[in-house]
């Protein structure tokens, strides 16, 4: 081989990398609010925070994908200009997205080379070969290089877009929760890969990461992001998880919550028994998850998002194949299909409504009558529908939910995201409630939204609905919860009550501690 | 059918095999690298058909037939980039453009045509290569034309390239996950726009072939299909180009199964047999529309795929 990628006696220098004051707007957001970060050369940083709290838009704000709207990034103390994430790489600064970048019908191999700025006009796979296997050799652990990439596993996957960072010399590695799709051996492997070469001052190290384990074994510093803003910084090793995760989550918020009537007896409405499922590419994403839920409570479901909670509202909604398990409502064998729906009152607000419980170009009265169009009074005797008192009915609902449209008529993705979530509400509780199950209700809406939206959902509990709340938002959950359970890579910790809860403890099972 | 029919069938059935499949393989290559960079060209039909105009029409007006093969492929070119271009606009369907090419094409070629169905051209030579032989079968079977050697290296070039060239990968890339690419930096459109224009000229060579090569005239029922048959061929040969040589053959010996038996007097069921390519497209068509590895080596960024 006439070039040598990366040079096992000629170390090269890991490099430091700051960000002084970066400012990110989005709208009227502010996602970044001068974000000030310091990372010494040869560190694992770890950058933690909730989802949405800014770390992915500071990242790729370093990479040059977004431009900040304020402040500099400083690469060994010196200030850069990054438009692009090419540019990045011409610093030194490769990342892994959470997403995949591989070409999937490429070989491995093929991967590798082709990433290269020099890849060769006419490429002698024999030379390529020889120098690939000896830089293979020099990691712990390999991927198939003929493979295509089609035929690896996730974890492969992730480890071949590490390996691809390495294989082009990059000196700054920014991880977007690398081991999300890995088992624990394999993010352990890599992991103790990446920390032995920070360690030797090799590479330099960011990674987002929710898992605190993971941060307490190979991290050495560590910077919190709360809403846009640096609440914490320090040496990893001396903080304690609870600090940390005080951090990151913040002081309990003294915002009042929806009254909650009680109820002395909560007779089981629906239970889960042992339920699995698995993702597209044969994952388990749902593991043996038993629970019930009883009338007039609001069990809640706390959980870093991708640890199989959509999946668990696909499986209720009737949208995912259980590959195990069983569903009991009110005692007898429940099949999320419309007929047990019905039967059972099983109500459901997912997450992003207007993709996944509204047809987008069918008008809100249309949308609004998917539950009942069929059903007398809405249908005529022959089973015709009736325009007219689909829409009279659409016109009563608005009115009584606040939903603000132009016109029953109006197609459903002319309204804004509140006005979406509050007309499929709308259409879910105008009947009788006996089991609700919402995802991440308040997602994106204003304050004003989300407190009518739990009022609502609270509503429904204290005429003695049994609401199963799936969020992402902690606050939400210790609002409305009455009992709370943690989600974790596919399995769910034991229910408790709200009041004998502490968030610490929320936020390390969150992080699968 | 005695002994010696049989070995006229299939002396008839080899050279058929190799003429008619010369179009066919130059479509298909067209087809393959186009579909390789991730966008359909239904709209070679009407490159061919012009290709086959236009390239007579050279050959007549210059005495020169390869003259007339580079004004077939020029024409490809021409078409395949517009194809291309018109492609990258916002929220434009290849498929529903390729229609569009394909009667365009067949138009202007009927158009422009029309003086060029009486006048005889110069037509490329064949290659006498059942020289050996003193059978007159094995010898006309076997006189075969120059484009069929030079779309077989094509094919092998291809092959080759699609794997150990950069521009190759690129392709492939490109075709493959567009995301993957534009993140390396990759021009997508201008990739695309290349090899459709390629493609095209591919097509427009396999044009000239059908109006130049023996006993060649330029007619309007010329391609009958032809183009499009080998978009289905594509597909069968799993976007590899050295299969595609196979696949072409095999179009090749149906298409020829007709004209041999009616050369033994068979010709009960004539156009039964000539219907066979027709027939064979529906078959290859449902077996890999079935068949899971065909679409595990799709292109990802095909839009039949996605």
């Amino acid at each position: 081989m006439t070039r040598t990628v990366l040079h096992p006696h000629t170390p090269v220098r890991a490099v430091g990398l700051a960000t002084n004051a970066i400012t990110k707007v989005f709208g009227q957001m502010r996602a970044l609010d001068e974000v000030s970060v310091r990372i010494a050369p040869g560190s694992f940083h770890a950058l933690l925070g909730e989802n949405g709290a800014g770390k992915s838009t500071l990242v790729k704000c370093i990479m040059g994908f977004y431009g900040a709207d304020g402040g500099e990034v400083l690469l060994n103390g010196a200030p850069v200009r990054i438009d692009s994430p090419r540019q990045a790489q011409a610093h030194g600064i490769g990342m892994v997205y959470q997403h995949f970048t591989l070409v999937p019908c490429l070989t491995a191999a093929e991967n590798l080379v082709m990433a290269r700025a020099d890849a060769p006009g006419v490429i002698n796979w024999r030379s390529e070969k020889r120098g690939l296997e000896a830089f293979m050799d020099r990691m712990p652990f390999r991927v198939r290089l003929d493979r295509q990439v089609n035929d690896l596993s996730a974890g492969e996957k992730q480890k071949l877009e590490i390996l691809k960072l390495l294989y082009l010399d990059q000196r700054l590695l920014i991880l977007d929760e690398p081991t999300s799709v890995m088992t624990p051996a394999e993010a352990d492997e890599v992991l103790t890969l990446l920390r032995g070469m920070a360690g030797r001052q090799e590479i330099t190290v960011l990674m987002i990461s929710h898992k605190f384990r993971e941060v307490k074994a190979f991290c050495d510093a560590f910077t919190v992001l709360r809403r846009g803003r640096v609440t914490g910084a320090g040496d990893a090793q001396s903080a304690s998880v609870a600090e940390m995760s005080h951090m990151m989550i913040g002081e309990t918020e003294l915002r009042s919550r929806a009254p909650r009537r009680r109820h002395d007896t909560v007779p089981p409405r629906l239970v889960l028994d042992g339920v699995c499922a698995e993702d597209e590419t044969g994952r388990q994403v749902i593991d043996n998850l038993s629970l019930t839920l009883g009338a007039g409570e609001i069990l809640g479901i706390a959980g870093v998002s991708g640890n199989g909670q959509a999946a668990l509202v696909e499986v209720l909604a009737g949208q995912r194949p259980m590959t195990g398990g069983r569903l009991l409502a009110e005692g007898r064998a429940f099949v999320p299909r419309r007929a047990d729906l019905d039967r059972y009152k099983v109500f459901g607000l997912p997450e992003e409504p207007l993709r996944n419980a509204a047809v987008p170009r069918m008008s809100v009265a249309e949308n609004m009558a998917f539950r009942s169009f069929d059903k007398p009074p809405l249908a005529g005797r022959m089973g015709y529908l009736s325009p007219a008192r689909i829409r009279a009915r659409s016109r009563d609902l608005i009115r009584r939910y606040n939903v603000r449209t132009s016109s029953p008529d109006a197609l459903i993705e002319t309204l804004s995201g509140g006005n979406v979530q509050r007309a499929v509400l709308a259409r879910e509780l105008s009947g009788d409630v006996d089991v609700l199950i919402v995802a991440n209700p308040c997602f994106g809406l204003d304050f004003a939204s989300v407190a009518e939206i739990r009022a609502q959902i609270m509503d429904q509990r204290n005429r003695g609905a049994a609401v199963l709340l799936i969020s992402e938002d902690l606050d939400e959950i210790l609002e409305l919860s009455d009992r709370v359970a943690v989600m974790s890579e596919g399995r769910l910790a034991p229910a408790t009550a709200v009041e004998a809860t502490e968030r610490g403890e929320i936020g390390r099972l969150m992080g699968g501690h | 059918m005695s002994q010696a029919d049989l070995m006229i069938v299939i002396y008839a059935m080899i050279g058929g095999a190799i003429r008619v499949s010369t179009p066919f393989l130059f479509v298909a290559l067209g087809e393959c690298l186009t579909e390789k960079s991730g966008r359909i060209n239904l709209g070679l039909e009407g490159t061919l058909i012009l290709g086959a105009m236009v390239g007579y029409a050279v050959s007549l007006n210059s005495g020169s037939p390869w003259l007339g093969v580079l004004a077939a492929g020029g024409i490809g070119i021409l078409t395949g980039a517009a194809h291309g271009w018109i492609c990258k606009l916002p929220k434009v369907n290849d498929i529903a453009v390729g229609l569009a090419f394909m009667s365009l094409g067949t138009g202007l070629a009927f158009f422009f045509g029309k003086p060029y169905i009486q006048p005889s051209a110069p037509r490329l030579d064949s290659l006498p290569l059942g020289g050996w032989s003193s059978s007159p079968q094995v010898q006309q079977a076997l006189s075969v034309n120059p484009l069929f050697f030079i779309g077989i290296l094509l094919a092998i070039v291809l092959w080759w390239g699609l794997r150990n060239t950069r521009v190759g990968l690129t392709v492939r890339m490109v075709g493959d996950s567009a995301a993957s690419a534009r993140a390396m930096g990759v021009n997508i459109n201008a990739v695309r726009l290349l090899a459709t224009a390629a493609g095209g000229a591919l097509a427009g060579v396999g044009g000239a072939f059908l109006s130049l090569s023996y006993p060649g005239s330029w007619s309007e029922g010329l391609s009958s299909g032809q183009g499009l048959m080998a978009v289905a061929l594509v597909i069968f040969a799993r976007w590899n180009p050295l299969r595609c040589v196979l696949a072409a053959l095999l179009f090749g010996a149906a298409g020829a199964l007709g004209p041999s038996l009616q050369s033994i007097g068979i010709s009960y069921g004539y156009h039964f047999f000539n219907a066979a390519p027709y027939i064979l497209t529906l078959g290859i068509m449902i077996a890999s529309a079935r068949s899971k590895s065909a679409a595990g080596e799709a292109p990802r960024e095909l839009s039949i795929v996605k």
